[in-house]
């Protein structure tokens, strides 16, 4: 890393004017009611350590955002959340993470339960070969629901909620592949938030989509946060700064500074972070 | 010259070469058997001309041109045939004489030299015969009982009503027959086995065996008048009878039971010839075989192929798509699998015949030996299993086409992406639940893949076939009226196996080479016809999961 010697003032530059409503108040950790908490996780890809000891806090309803740089181990801290790392042959975990008090990691913990409750979504849009509305309907027809009624109500509901409802109502029946990628990723959100689930993962949820169709998520991660408590791993620091409440910087597996957003983009307390969001890493 | 080597344009001559080889030798093949296949039904003029070698009897000709070639004259000579001196080449005709039971030779080579101008008179009549092929001659009289009812110019009209009657009594014989003799029959054979199968369990009781007898009785008393409406039909359709002239002077009578189909092929007119050879083809597909094959129909060979195919399709697909989901799903990526699969993919290079010896020595004697022990005990010593038979045949094929079904459901697997499996799961769905709800219905396009793959394979296949099942003339078809309708352990007739018997097993080789171009046509036909159903379904459910390809 190409850390110059010394800095006389933070660079607002890059984050000058993201918040637009900057007035307001400074969150604390403190006084947030805890999801999630990591301790002292350590994850091994064989002999690779890809996580280094990472312990935080993810407070409930709100959004959390990592933010690093390629390979830092963001997109394999999200992913222990709900186990996805399990498909890895290799992966060895030490440490452990609670969920409101469960440890997820347990011998006894019921993997497919736990995805329940820990929906995910992922860099792009990745609908089943199937019509819209058996899309929305997959997660409830895995726990046994057959009513219709209940099915058409969850559907719509879900639908609603991701702002696609109107766009489809009128073709349900219809291939979920005909969608755009825009459309494609919010039927997506709609499925995971289908069987309720306490926490949202979202890995680089807009990566693979165009700045209109991103506005349209950012907006409804927005409203999303209302319901649930939503972790997103993203690439772009102003979209961090627009849809987070708090931030972790995570570099080379190791969790440098977790903090209300405004704050760790105004002041950030790491001079690494500090160098990153201002764009003078690397 | 080495600027324009450079320039690569060599190589796309080369390659352009290569693919039009290909082109000419798929294309030459294909229209060669459309032709000869085609050619096959076509009712030829039959010509009549006297022949005369030096030095022998003037011989009267009646038949139609099969080919004619040109030799050298020394050939000729060497042949001890007296080509005048001054002649080079010679034009020598094969003429179908047909009258295979009067002369003895239904074919023969003719030197044009020696031949008289050809005549194509319009009364020569051909007659197909239940036996003894062809007829070639001049018709002369009609007769019933014995007495001319038509001769002359009213005999054809008077001969093609008598021949339409006794042709129904022909049919309704056949299934009287076919179908309520071979009904009665089956169930005759029922009430023995029955009757064998109480004596094995010791529970042949007085009353047990007064029922069975009843049944027996009563089966019997059915035959009996079947047989009887049987007799007076054979009696019906013997009544009438044709007075024909051959082309040696020699006056024949036929009986019209025993023929087929006549026609003046001089006197048609093209539409006529039309609908004759329409007609003809017809009866070719729907027909079945007389005279050890060499004529009539081959529909019980299509009938046995088709039936082949789909018992196979039936076995290989489930086999396969299971083992390739296990390989590529479950089972540990390690060395033992690596084995595993190069053993599954070697298996497709195996010569078909080691399959069929595999098939006779363990599948029908060891497998089938044991089956018919356990379950049919009272047919004993008839094997019922224990024989080669249609099921045997199509798991013979199954094994053969399984690495096929299992590379290509297996490449498909490997392409759903990980995206849609991981998405599956992260809704809290198992392994399993992702695997049968998301990644196997998308992976089935690959899995039709195969099975098209499959049936190209097994249709064609014939050494295998010649041990575990396929036989040339299988008395009934595997599927009939009778419980249980579908019969896997009766011999069946196949395409493929067809063509060689009657091509190169049959007595009368002249008469068979149409018929083996027919029935390759037909076989080509066949597996094109399966494949384009199958490629039909592919594209459907391509269409449905269309996306994940880009």
């Amino acid at each position: 890393m190409n850390m110059p010697a010394s800095h006389p003032e933070p660079a607002p530059s890059m984050t000058a004017g993201l918040f637009d409503a900057a007035n307001r108040e400074v969150l604390s950790l403190q006084h947030e009611d805890i999801a999630l908490s990591v301790e002292h996780l350590s994850l091994y890809y064989g002999a690779d350590k890809a996580l280094d000891d990472v312990s935080l806090s993810v407070p409930t309803k709100r959004v959390t955002a990592f933010i690093g740089p390629s390979g830092c181990g963001k997109s394999t801290l999200l992913r222990c959340f709900n186990r996805m790392n399990d498909l890895v042959d290799s992966v060895r975990i030490e440490g452990s993470i609670m969920l409101h008090g469960e440890d997820v990691y347990d011998r006894n913990t019921d993997v497919a339960e736990l995805r329940r409750r820990v929906g995910m979504v992922f860099q792009k849009p990745n609908p089943f070969p199937k019509s819209i509305y058996e899309n929305v309907a997959y997660g409830l027809r895995l726990q046994g629901v057959r009513t219709r009624a209940v099915l058409d109500e969850v559907v719509e509901r879900s639908l609603k909620a991701v702002g696609l409802w109107d766009e489809v109502k009128d073709r349900l029946e219809g291939n979920a592949f005909g969608l755009s990628g825009g459309q494609q990723q919010r039927l997506v959100i709609a499925r995971a938030i289908a069987i309720e689930p306490e926490v949202l993962l979202l890995d680089e949820p807009t990566s693979a989509l165009d700045p209109i169709s991103t506005a349209k998520i950012e907006q409804l991660i927005d409203e999303l946060k209302e319901q649930f408590t939503i972790l997103i791993v993203t690439h772009n620091m102003q979209q961090a700064g627009r849809v987070s409440d708090f931030t972790a910087y995570m570099y080379l597996g190791k969790l440098i500074e977790h903090a209300d957003t405004m704050d760790l983009f105004t002041n950030p307390k790491e001079k690494a972070t500090e160098d990153y969001i201002t764009g003078r890493y690397g | 010259m080495i600027k324009w080597w450079k320039s690569g344009a060599p190589w796309i001559w080369f390659h352009g070469g290569a693919v039009t080889i290909s082109m000419i030798m798929v294309f030459g093949l294909l229209m060669l058997i459309l032709v000869r296949g085609f050619g096959a039904f076509w009712p030829h003029a039959v010509l009549e001309t006297t022949y005369e070698l030096p030095g022998a009897e003037p011989q009267q000709i009646i038949g139609e041109l099969r080919r004619s070639e040109t030799l050298t004259a020394q050939s000729m000579r060497e042949a001890g045939v007296a080509v005048p001196d001054e002649q080079i080449l010679v034009q020598r005709h094969l003429i179908k004489m047909g009258n295979r039971d009067v002369t003895g030779r239904d074919f023969g080579y003719f030197i044009d030299d020696f031949m008289e101008p050809w005549r194509y008179p319009k009364d020569i009549a051909v007659l197909e015969r239940r036996e003894w092929g062809d007829f070639y001659g001049q018709p002369l009289r009609l007769l019933e009982q014995g007495e001319v009812v038509a001769a002359g110019d009213d005999l054809w009209p008077a001969f093609e009503e008598r021949l339409r009657r006794s042709n129904a009594l022909f049919d309704e014989i056949r299934a009287i027959e076919r179908g309520a003799i071979g009904n009665v029959n089956f169930r005759i054979e029922r009430v023995r086995l029955d009757r064998r199968r109480a004596e094995l369990n010791d529970q042949l009781t007085p009353e047990r065996e007064a029922e069975l007898q009843q049944r027996r009785e009563a089966l019997q008393a059915e035959y009996a008048v079947l047989e009887q409406r049987l007799n007076q039909l054979y009696a019906d359709a013997d009544r009438d009878r044709i007075v024909m002239l051959t082309a040696g002077e020699e006056e024949i009578t036929i009986r019209l039971a025993d023929i087929v189909k006549a026609w003046q092929p001089n006197a048609m007119s093209l539409p006529a010839k039309l609908g004759f050879y329409v007609g003809d083809f017809f009866d070719f597909i729907f027909g079945y075989p007389r005279e050890a094959n060499t004529e009539g129909g081959i529909f019980p060979a299509i009938f046995g192929t088709v039936a082949m195919v789909l018992v196979m399709s039936i076995i290989v697909t489930p086999f396969g798509v299971l083992a390739a989901i296990y390989l590529r799903e479950y089972a540990k990526q390690g060395p033992l699998l690596r084995t595993i699969r190069i053993s599954v993919y070697n298996l497709a290079g195996v010569p078909s015949i080691v399959f069929g010896v595999f098939g006779l020595g363990f599948l029908v004697y060891m497998v089938g030996g044991q089956i018919d022990q356990a379950f049919y005990p009272e047919a004993l010593p008839a094997p019922t299993f224990g024989t080669p038979g249609l099921f045997w045949a199509s798991l013979t094929l199954a094994l053969l086409t399984l690495p096929v079904v299992i590379v290509s459901t297996e490449e498909g697997l490997a392409r759903i992406p990980s995206t849609i499996r991981q998405g599956s799961l992260a809704l809290g769905a198992t392994k399993a639940e992702t695997l049968w709800k998301v990644v196997v219905p998308l992976a089935t396009p690959a899995m039709m893949t195969g099975l098209i793959l499959a049936i190209a394979r097994a249709a064609g296949e014939v050494a295998p076939l010649m041990l575990v099942g396929v036989v040339k003339l299988a008395p009934t078809l595997p599927i009939d009226g009778n419980f249980p309708f579908l019969h896997l352990e009766r011999k069946i007739m196949h395409l493929g196996f067809h063509i060689y018997d009657v091509g190169f097993q049959s007595p009368h080789a002249e008469a068979a080479e149409q018929l083996v171009y027919a029935t390759a046509l037909i076989l080509v036909l066949l597996i094109v016809i399966l494949n384009l159903t199958a490629i039909t379904i592919r594209n459907h459910l391509r269409e449905k999961y269309r996306a994940e390809s880009d």
